[in-house]
C-alpha cells in the first residue's frame, strides 16, 4: 500500500502536474489572455510593498533557480569542481538565506492580503490561496534543513537528483528513489508539485512573460500590418 | 492563430530597421487589439431618454451589447429649426451620460423587498387569515404589530421577497383602508409627468379609478410661481430655448443657465455673436455670471426690491417722461392697465385702493345682463363713457363670442384711458403698504413710514346703490405705487432716482448693496432694446428666487417689467421661468388615460404643501404669526388664528382641495343619505351645516382622518423635495428623526382656532409605504416595501419638455433586468390583485367627492366680492359657490382591472377637452378601437384596448391635439366658439398629421399648435408663452382678461400683495433657540439656508452615481464664504454641522469666493446614503437639506374660487417655500460613523 501511495504521488502525481502547468498555461495563453497578468496592488496600498515584495520576489527566484540547478544538473556536471557533500553544505546556506528572505517577504504579503481590505477588495480567492501556499510551501522547505543537516555527505540530495532526474527522463521507478525519505521532504515535494497544478489558474503565470526583449530592444517598434 | 505558437516563431520574424536602427519594424500578432475595438462595438443602437425632472428632455442613443446596455451618446437627429436659428442638437450633459452606470451597479432594485419585520407579521398573519384583507386589518389593527414595523423604517432590513406575495398585501391594504376608512386615504406622489407620462398615468390611474388621491408637485417643488397663474391665469407657459436666439437682451436672474439648463444653454451663448447683452442677476457668482456681459449681485431674498427700482426707471422714462408709443399702445391692450379701481375711504381721510369697478355696480349692469359681477369696467377715451371691454371673465361663461381682446365693447370699438391726470375729478390721498423698514436681524432695511401716501387722480361715479365712488385707472396706480410723485401735490413719491424713498434706485442700493447707476442703466437699456425692438428682451429665472416665502413679490419684480415693457407674447422676450419638466405637451390627450376620465369624474386631486403641511404636523409647529405678514393697512381683527386655520377656511370654502376629505368614510354617506331620505348632496350639505359631517382638515390629528396608505413612484420624496423632512419622519412614518423644536402646546404661541388641537400628537400614521425605484434612494430606505421598477433604458414611454417643441420616446433597449417591472406593468399587477382582494369586501360602491372650485371652470365665477365663510354664517353654503361641489361618483371595485385595461365609455358621451374648452371625441376613440384592438367580454367589452405601456401611449396620442392635426382643428374651433374669432388656420394646414408612438421612436417630432398652449408651433416664430393672446386675441384667462398687475381679491389687499412691494423675507424662528445650547465648543454662526440646484446631479438623481460622486467630493457638501469660514474657524474640507430647531445636517465645507458671506449653499438634494456621519446635536445620521426646513404656506396661495385665483391641479394652491431658513453652521467636533467599525475620528478645536 505504501510502495502504491509513494508511486502514485512521486511516478504519476508529476506527469499529471507537469501535464496540468503546461496545458493549462498554454490554453490560458491561448484564450484568456486579458487575465494573464501579475495583478498587483501596489497602487493600492504602497505602504511595506518595496520590502516586502521585493524580499519575496529576490528570494524566490534564487530559490526556483537553485532547486532548478540541484536537482537536474547531473553529477558528472558539478563532479570536477565540487563533491556532493559541498554541494550540499552550498545548498543550505545559499537556500537557507534564500528560503528566509523569501519566508519574511511571504509571511509580510500574506498578512497584507489578509487584513488590508482596499487589497482584500481587489484581489481574488486564487490571489489568497496562492500567497498561502507558497508561504506554506517556503516554511517547509526551511524545515526541509533540519533533517539535512543530518547527512551533509549529501546522500539524500543525490536522491532527489536521481528522482527528478528520472522523472524527466521518463525511466520507471523514479518514485522509488524516494521512498524512504524523511516526511518533510515528502510533503515538501508533494506542494511543490501541487503549485504547478495550481499554477495556470493564477497570477504565478505572470513568472512565464518576464520582458526580457525590453533589454534590446530599439527605442520605436512599427507593428506591421499582418 | 494560437498566441503560443506565434510566439515560438519570435525569432523568424522578419525585422526591418528604420531611422538608423533607433526604431524596427516587426511582424506581430496584432490580435490584441481587438479587444479595444470590441469595447465600442454594438448590437443595436435604441432610442431612450432620462426620465429626470431637468427640463432637458434630450434624446439619447443607447447602445446595446450581448444583452446588455453598454453606454449612451447623444441623439443628433432632431428635427431642423429654420435657417438663421442654430439647431437644437446634440442635446445632453454628463449626468445623463453617466446613466447607465446605474443599471447594473449594486445601487439597482433587483427584486420586490419588504422589511423584515413586516413580512414575519404578514406571513404569520397569512397562516392565520385565509382571506388577505382580514390579514392584513390583524397587523394594522394592532398597534404593537405595527410598531415592529413602524419604528425600523429607515434603518434597513429588507427580504427579498416576490411579486406575488408583495402584490397581494398591497391589494389587501388598498381594499382594507377603502373599505374601513374611505379610498381618500389611499394617497399617490409621483411628479412631473412630462419626464415620463405613461409611467406616472399608471399610477394616477389606479388610484383614480379606487378613488385614491394624487398629490400635486409642482406648488409642493416651490416651482410654481403663484405670480404667473396671478398675472395671467396660467400655471406656467415659457418661451422654447431657441427663442433666446431671437432675443436682444436677456437677463439671467436666479437662473443658472449653463448648470441647470446644460443643454440649452449654447443657445444663451450663440445669441451674444448677433450682438444680445446678456446680464446676470445672482447673489454668488454662478456659472452664468462668467457668461454674461454684466452680473449684478443683489443680496440673497431682496430681488423684489432690483425689480421695483428698475421698474422705477422704466415707468418714469418710457412711459411718463418719453412714452414709447409702442409700450403704450401695448399696456392699453394687453393689460389691466386702463381698467378702474373703488377707492375704500378710511377714517383719517385717505383711501386705500378697493377692488376692480365691476358692471354689477353700476346702474342697470351696465347693459350687461351675464356675469355682470364679472365684468371688469374701464373708461373709453373718445366717449368719456365707462365700458365693459370685452374679454374679462364674465364673458367666457354663459355667453359666447365676446371673449376676445379686441378693443371693443357691445360691439362698439373703444380706445381705454390709462391715466386719469388730465382729467380727473380730483386728487386724492391714498395709502400703500410699506415692509421695506421691517428690522430684520440678517437682511438691511430702510427706514419709512409703514404706510406710504400717494395724491392720485381720481373720477366720481354714481353707483347703482346710490352711493358715490372714488374711481382711479391700475396706470395711475402703477405710477404711484412704484414711487413715482405726479406732481399733484404732498406725495410721499420720488422726484428723483437718488431720493432714498420707495423704491427708488437709490433706495433699493440700501436693501440689495447693488450700486444705483448699474440699477438705472440696466433697466434703461432693457426697456430701450424693447422699445426698439418691439418686446425682445427676455428675462430667464430660475427656481432659486421663487423659493422665498414673499417669491411673488420676486416674480411679479420681473414679470411687471416684461409686461411694462411690452416683452410678453413677443418674439425674443418674455418670462423665461425653467423649473420643473412641467410641460405636458400633450396634456389634454394624458389627463383621460392619467386620471381614470373614461370610466369616472371627478378624480381626487390635493395640493401636497397644505396636505404635508397637516398630516406631517409642521403646523404643530408654526411660529409666523398672521400678523407678521398682514397689511398694515388690513383689520388685524379679521384675520385671527395660525396659518392652518387658513387654509381650513380655504377648503371650507372651496377654494383649496382636501385630502383625506371629510372626517368620515366617503363610502358610506350615500347610504347615510337615502337612510335620511335625502340626496347625496343635499344630506352632505346639512350634514355640514349643522356640523355631524366634517372637513378631515379640521382635526387631522384624529384617527379617521389619518393618510393611511402611501404609494410613492418617480420620486424621492424623502430624499429631495420633502420639507420637513424630520416631522415627516417623525409624524408620517413614526420612526427615528432629529426634530428638535417644540410644539405649540409646549412652547405657547397662537394656537389655532379652527383646528382640534390633540396634545398628544399621534406619530406613524401611515400604516403602508410603497416606493417604485430602479435604485436604493433615501425614499427607498424608509418605505415599507419597494418595488424594483424598469429603468428608462429599460420601458416605453413618452417624454417632453417646454425647452424645445418635440415630443420623443423612452424605448426598452433591453428587458428589465432581474425582476424589474415597467410602473405600468406593476401598478397593472397591484390593480389585478386588488381587483381580486375587493371580492366579499367592495362591490359598486358610491364614493362621495368633494371638488373645489376649478379655474378654468364656470366654477371660477365663485364669489365675486368680499370673503364670506358660510361656517360662521356670514353666506349660505352652497355647493360649487360657497363651498366645493359635492360629487357623488361610482365605483366597481371588483372590476378595477378590467376598467384599469380599457378606455371607458365616459370620452364618447362626454367628450375630451381642457382648460375651458372641450370637443367630441367618438371618432378618435373609434380608431384606437382599431388601433389596439377592444375586449371582447367583461364590463368593458367593446372597449378599446389599454394593455401595453405603448397602448398607452397610443391612446395619449390619438386623443391630444398636439398630436394629432385633426383634434387641434377640432379644439381651435372649439375656442373660436368662445371667442367670436376662427383660430383654425393655426392648425388646418396640419390637421391630417398623426403622430403615433412608432414615429417618434423614429424621429423626435415637432408637435402641433394648440390651444392648451398660448404659443404657436410654427415654422416662423419659436415658441412663444402669451403669444396667442396677443397676436390671436385670445384673452388671458384673468379676471380682466388681460395680464393683471393689481390683484384685487380681498386677501391680496389685505395681504398688502394687491400691487408689488419689497418684502424682506420672514423671521422663521428657527436658530435663536438653538444658538448656543448644544454646544461642542466652537463658534457658532446663523447663516441663510440657500439650496440651488445641483452641478453633479438632477435633484437626488445622480448625486449617488459613482462617476458623479467621482467628479464632486462624493459626499454631502455646504458652499461657504471665506468671511464666515473664518468667523468661525473652519477651513476647507472641514466636517461641519448644520442646524436649527427642524433638524440637522452634517458635511464637509466647500470654502469659497463665489459665496458672498451671511449665506450657506448646500446643493439640494444630495442622497444622505452616501458618506454622511452621525449628527452631534441629533445623536443620529446627518440629514438631507430638508432636515432643516419647515413649509410655512402663504394665505394669498390658498385663496380660491376667484377667476385665476381659482384651484388647478399644480396650478395654483400653497408652495412649499424655504429659502428664509437659516442654519447654525459651526465646526464638528466628533465625525462619528455610527457603524462601529472604527472609523470615526475628532476634528481638531477651533482655536
Amino acid at each position: 500500500m505504501m510502495s502504491y501511495l509513494n508511486t502514485l504521488v512521486f511516478g504519476i502525481y508529476p506527469y499529471i502536474a507537469l501535464a496540468v502547468l503546461f496545458i493549462g498555461s498554454w490554453a490560458r495563453y491561448d484564450h484568456a489572455q486579458f487575465t494573464w497578468k501579475a495583478g498587483s496592488t501596489q497602487m493600492l496600498r504602497k505602504k511595506g510593498m518595496s520590502l516586502a515584495s521585493n524580499l519575496f520576489h529576490i528570494g524566490i527566484l534564487v530559490i526556483f533557480f537553485g532547486h532548478l540547478v540541484g536537482l537536474l544538473a547531473p553529477k558528472w556536471m558539478y563532479e570536477p569542481f565540487m563533491t556532493p557533500g559541498q554541494k550540499q553544505v552550498m545548498a543550505i546556506v545559499v537556500g537557507g538565506i534564500a528560503g528566509a528572505m523569501c519566508l519574511v517577504g511571504a509571511a509580510m504579503l500574506f498578512y497584507r492580503r489578509l487584513t488590508d481590505a482596499r487589497v482584500r477588495a481587489a484581489g481574488s480567492f486564487a490571489d489568497t490561496l496562492i500567497i498561502g501556499l507558497l508561504l506554506a510551501q517556503v516554511v517547509l522547505g526551511m524545515l526541509t534543513i533540519l533533517p539535512t543537516l543530518g547527512h551533509l555527505d549529501g546522500s539524500e540530495m543525490l536522491k532527489f537528483s536521481a528522482w527528478a532526474q528520472g522523472i524527466f527522463t521518463f525511466q520507471g521507478g523514479a518514485a522509488d528513489h524516494i521512498a524512504d525519505v524523511h516526511w518533510i521532504y515528502k510533503s515538501h515535494i508533494f506542494l511543490g508539485l501541487t503549485l504547478f497544478v495550481v499554477f495556470p489558474f493564477t497570477r504565478l503565470v505572470h513568472a512565464l512573460s518576464v520582458p526580457v526583449e525590453y533589454f534590446g530592444r530599439k527605442y520605436q517598434v512599427v507593428r506591421k500590418r499582418s | 492563430m494560437s498566441h503560443l505558437i506565434d510566439k515560438l516563431n519570435y525569432f523568424r520574424k522578419k525585422r526591418e530597421p528604420f531611422a538608423n536602427g533607433h526604431g524596427e519594424t516587426h511582424q506581430a500578432s496584432r490580435d490584441w487589439e481587438n479587444g479595444y475595438r470590441q469595447r465600442w462595438q454594438h448590437d443595436k443602437v435604441v432610442r431612450s431618454t432620462h426620465g429626470v425632472n431637468c427640463t432637458g428632455s434630450c434624446s439619447w442613443k443607447i447602445y446595446v451589447k450581448n444583452g446588455l446596455v453598454t453606454w449612451e451618446t447623444q441623439q443628433t437627429d432632431y428635427p431642423r429649426t429654420r435657417p438663421d436659428l442654430p439647431n437644437h442638437e446634440p442635446r445632453g450633459c454628463p449626468r445623463g451620460a453617466s446613466y447607465s452606470w446605474y443599471m447594473y451597479s449594486a445601487n439597482r432594485l433587483k427584486y420586490p423587498l419588504m422589511r423584515k419585520s413586516l413580512i414575519k407579521l404578514w406571513r404569520a398573519a397569512k397562516q392565520q387569515h385565509k382571506d388577505p384583507v382580514d390579514a392584513w386589518a390583524s397587523i394594522v389593527d394592532d398597534p404593537r404589530k405595527t410598531e415592529q414595523y413602524k419604528t425600523r423604517r429607515g434603518m434597513g432590513g429588507f427580504v427579498r421577497s416576490n411579486w406575488d406575495e408583495v402584490n397581494e398585501l398591497i391589494g389587501a391594504a388598498n381594499v382594507y383602508t377603502a373599505k374601513q376608512h374611505g379610498p381618500d386615504r389611499i394617497i399617490g406622489f409621483s411628479p412631473i409627468p412630462a419626464m415620463s407620462m405613461v409611467s406616472y398615468a399608471a399610477g394616477s390611474r389606479y388610484l383614480s379609478l379606487i378613488g385614491g388621491v394624487c398629490m400635486s408637485f409642482y406648488d409642493w417643488y416651490c416651482d410654481l410661481p403663484p405670480a404667473s397663474p396671478m398675472t395671467w391665469g396660467e400655471q406656467t407657459d415659457v418661451p422654447e430655448s431657441a427663442d433666446w436666439y431671437n432675443s436682444g437682451y436677456i437677463i439671467a436672474w436666479g437662473s443658472n443657465v449653463p448648470q441647470t439648463r446644460t443643454p440649452d444653454a449654447h443657445f444663451f451663448t450663440e445669441v451674444r455673436y448677433k450682438g444680445t447683452k446678456t446680464v446676470a442677476i445672482t447673489p454668488d457668482f454662478a456659472e452664468v455670471s462668467k457668461l454674461s456681459d454684466e452680473w449684478l449681485n443683489p443680496k440673497q431674498g431682496t430681488d423684489a426690491a432690483l425689480g421695483m427700482a428698475m421698474g422705477h426707471v422704466i415707468l418714469r422714462e418710457f412711459h411718463l417722461e418719453k412714452p414709447s408709443a409702442y409700450f403704450t399702445d401695448y399696456v392699453r391692450r394687453y393689460t389691466d392697465m386702463p381698467y378702474l379701481v373703488m377707492l375704500e375711504p378710511r377714517e383719517d381721510g385717505r383711501y386705500v385702493p378697493g377692488r376692480f369697478l365691476r358692471a354689477s355696480d353700476l346702474v342697470d349692469n351696465l347693459g350687461q345682463d351675464n356675469n355682470p359681477e364679472w365684468k371688469t369696467i374701464a373708461l373709453d377715451e373718445t366717449s368719456d363713457q365707462l365700458t365693459a371691454p370685452n374679454g374679462s371673465i364674465g364673458y367666457r361663461w354663459g355667453d359666447k363670442g365676446k371673449w376676445n381682446l379686441q378693443q371693443q365693447a357691445e360691439g362698439q370699438d373703444v380706445n381705454l384711458r390709462l391715466t386719469l391726470l388730465d382729467k380727473h375729478d380730483e386728487a386724492v390721498d391714498v395709502a400703500f403698504p410699506y415692509f421695506g423698514g421691517i428690522q430684520h436681524d440678517h437682511f438691511p432695511h430702510v427706514e419709512y413710514k409703514d404706510t406710504l401716501t400717494h395724491k392720485m387722480p381720481a373720477r366720481k361715479v354714481t353707483l347703482a346703490n346710490g352711493e358715490e365712488a372714488r374711481l382711479v385707472t391700475v396706470y395711475d396706480l402703477m405710477m404711484a405705487n412704484y414711487g413715482i410723485n405726479r406732481g399733484l401735490g404732498e406725495d410721499d413719491g420720488a422726484t428723483s432716482y437718488d431720493e432714498v424713498r420707495p423704491y427708488t434706485p437709490a433706495w433699493q442700493e440700501q436693501i440689495t448693496g447693488v450700486s444705483r447707476d448699474k440699477v438705472i442703466r440696466i433697466a434703461r437699456e432693457f426697456a430701450d432694446n424693447a422699445d426698439k425692438t418691439k418686446g425682445r428682451s427676455m428675462v430667464i429665472v430660475g427656481a432659486g428666487m421663487n423659493h422665498w416665502y414673499h417669491m411673488d413679490m420676486n416674480y411679479r419684480g420681473l414679470i411687471n417689467m416684461l409686461i411694462m415693457c411690452g416683452c410678453i407674447g413677443q418674439s425674443g422676450g418674455g418670462w423665461a421661468h425653467y423649473v420643473g419638466q412641467e410641460k405636458l405637451r400633450p396634456q389634454t390627450g394624458w389627463q383621460p388615460l392619467a386620471f381614470g376620465l373614461d370610466w369616472q369624474r371627478p378624480p381626487r386631486h390635493m395640493n401636497s404643501t397644505s396636505f404635508f403641511y397637516n398630516h406631517s404636523s409642521q403646523w404643530r409647529y408654526e411660529k409666523l404669526d398672521v400678523t407678521e405678514i398682514l397689511s398694515p393697512l388690513a383689520d388685524p381683527r379679521k384675520y385671527q388664528g395660525s396659518l392652518i386655520d387658513f387654509n381650513v377656511r380655504s377648503e371650507r370654502m372651496g377654494w383649496l382641495p382636501s385630502a383625506p376629505q371629510l372626517n368620515r368614510n366617503p363610502l358610506t354617506i350615500a347610504a347615510e343619505a337615502k337612510k335620511a331620505g335625502l340626496g347625496v348632496v343635499e344630506y352632505v350639505t346639512q350634514s355640514l351645516k349643522d356640523g355631524s359631517l366634517a372637513f378631515a382638515a379640521e382635526d387631522p390629528d384624529a384617527p379617521e382622518n389619518h393618510p393611511r396608505n402611501l404609494f410613492i413612484w418617480r420620486s424621492n420624496l424623502l430624499g429631495s423635495s420633502g420639507k420637513g423632512h424630520e416631522y415627516m419622519l417623525k409624524y408620517l412614518l413614526g420612526t427615528t428623526n432629529g426634530l428638535q423644536g417644540k410644539d405649540l402646546g409646549q412652547e405657547g404661541g397662537v394656537m389655532p382656532q379652527e383646528v382640534k388641537w390633540h396634545d398628544q400628537a399621534p406619530t406613524g400614521k401611515l400604516d403602508l409605504l410603497v416606493t417604485l425605484d430602479f435604485r436604493m434612494s433615501t425614499t427607498c430606505l424608509y418605505s415599507d416595501i419597494v418595488l424594483p421598477t424598469a429603468t428608462w433604458y429599460e420601458k416605453d414611454d413618452l417624454n417632453t419638455s417646454d425647452m424645445h417643441p418635440f415630443i420623443h420616446p423612452l424605448t426598452a433597449a433591453t428587458d428589465p433586468a432581474w425582476e424589474a417591472r415597467s410602473d405600468w406593468e406593476i401598478y397593472k399587477g397591484i390593480a389585478k390583485s386588488f381587483s381580486k382582494a375587493a371580492v366579499g369586501h367592495l362591490g359598486v360602491e358610491t364614493d362621495v367627492v368633494t371638488l373645489p372650485l376649478l379655474h378654468d371652470a364656470p366654477a371660477e365665477l365663485g364669489q365675486p366680492f368680499d370673503v364670506k365663510d358660510w361656517k360662521k354664517g356670514e353666506c349660505e353654503l352652497i355647493p360649487g359657490k360657497t363651498a366645493p361641489s359635492i360629487i357623488p361618483v361610482e365605483r366597481d371595485y371588483p372590476n378595477t382591472y378590467a376598467r384599469f385595461t380599457s378606455l371607458g365609455p365616459l370620452l364618447e358621451k362626454l367628450g375630451n377637452g381642457g382648460k375651458g374648452i372641450s370637443w367630441d371625441t367618438k371618432e378618435e376613440v373609434n380608431f384606437l378601437r382599431q388601433l389596439n384592438y377592444q375586449h371582447e367580454e367583461g364590463v368593458n367589452a367593446g372597449q378599446p384596448k389599454i394593455e401595453t405601456a405603448i397602448d398607452a401611449a397610443e391612446v395619449i396620442l390619438s386623443l391630444a391635439p398636439e398630436t394629432n392635426g385633426h383634434v387641434a382643428v377640432k379644439a381651435w374651433a372649439a375656442l373660436g366658439q368662445i371667442t367670436g374669432l376662427d383660430h383654425t388656420h393655426l392648425a388646418i394646414n396640419k390637421e391630417e398629421e398623426k403622430i403615433r408612438f412608432r414615429d417618434v421612436v423614429a424621429q423626435p417630432r415637432k408637435i402641433i399648435s394648440s390651444p392648451t398652449w398660448s404659443g404657436l408651433e410654427d415654422e416662423h416664430v419659436s415658441y412663444n408663452a402669451g403669444y396667442t393672446n396677443v397676436h390671436e386675441l385670445i384673452p388671458w384667462r384673468t379676471l380682466t382678461g388681460r395680464q393683471q398687475f393689481y390683484q384685487d381679491h380681498q386677501w391680496m389687499r389685505d395681504f398688502g400683495e394687491a400691487l408689488l412691494v419689497y418684502r424682506p423675507p420672514i423671521d422663521t424662528k428657527a436658530t435663536q433657540p438653538m444658538m448656543g445650547k448644544k454646544t461642542n465648543g466652537n463658534p457658532e454662526k446663523a447663516l441663510n439656508w440657500i439650496t440651488p440646484h445641483q452641478k453633479w446631479g438632477i435633484h437626488s438623481t445622480y448625486s449617488d452615481n459613482l462617476l458623479m460622486l467621482t467628479l464632486s467630493r462624493g459626499g454631502p457638501i455646504v458652499w461657504l464664504s471665506e468671511d464666515d469660514a473664518r468667523d468661525i474657524g473652519v477651513e476647507d474640507n472641514d466636517w461641519i454641522e448644520l442646524f436649527n430647531t427642524n433638524g440637522s445636517i452634517a458635511a464637509r465645507a466647500v470654502v469659497s469666493q463665489r459665496v458672498m458671506p451671511g449665506m450657506v449653499m448646500m446643493y439640494h438634494a444630495q442622497e444622505r446614503i452616501v458618506n454622511v456621519p452621525g449628527s452631534e446635536i441629533t445623536g443620529t445620521r446627518g440629514g438631507i437639506h430638508n432636515s432643516v426646513t419647515r413649509a410655512c404656506p402663504k394665505p394669498t396661495h390658498m385663496i380660491g374660487g376667484y377667476a385665476q385665483q381659482s384651484y388647478g391641479f399644480n396650478y395654483y394652491g400653497t408652495v412649499g417655500s424655504n429659502r428664509d431658513e437659516f442654519v447654525i453652521v459651526r465646526k464638528m467636533k466628533r465625525v462619528d460613523w455610527l457603524d462601529g467599525e472604527g472609523n470615526d475620528y475628532a476634528q481638531e478645536a477651533v482655536k
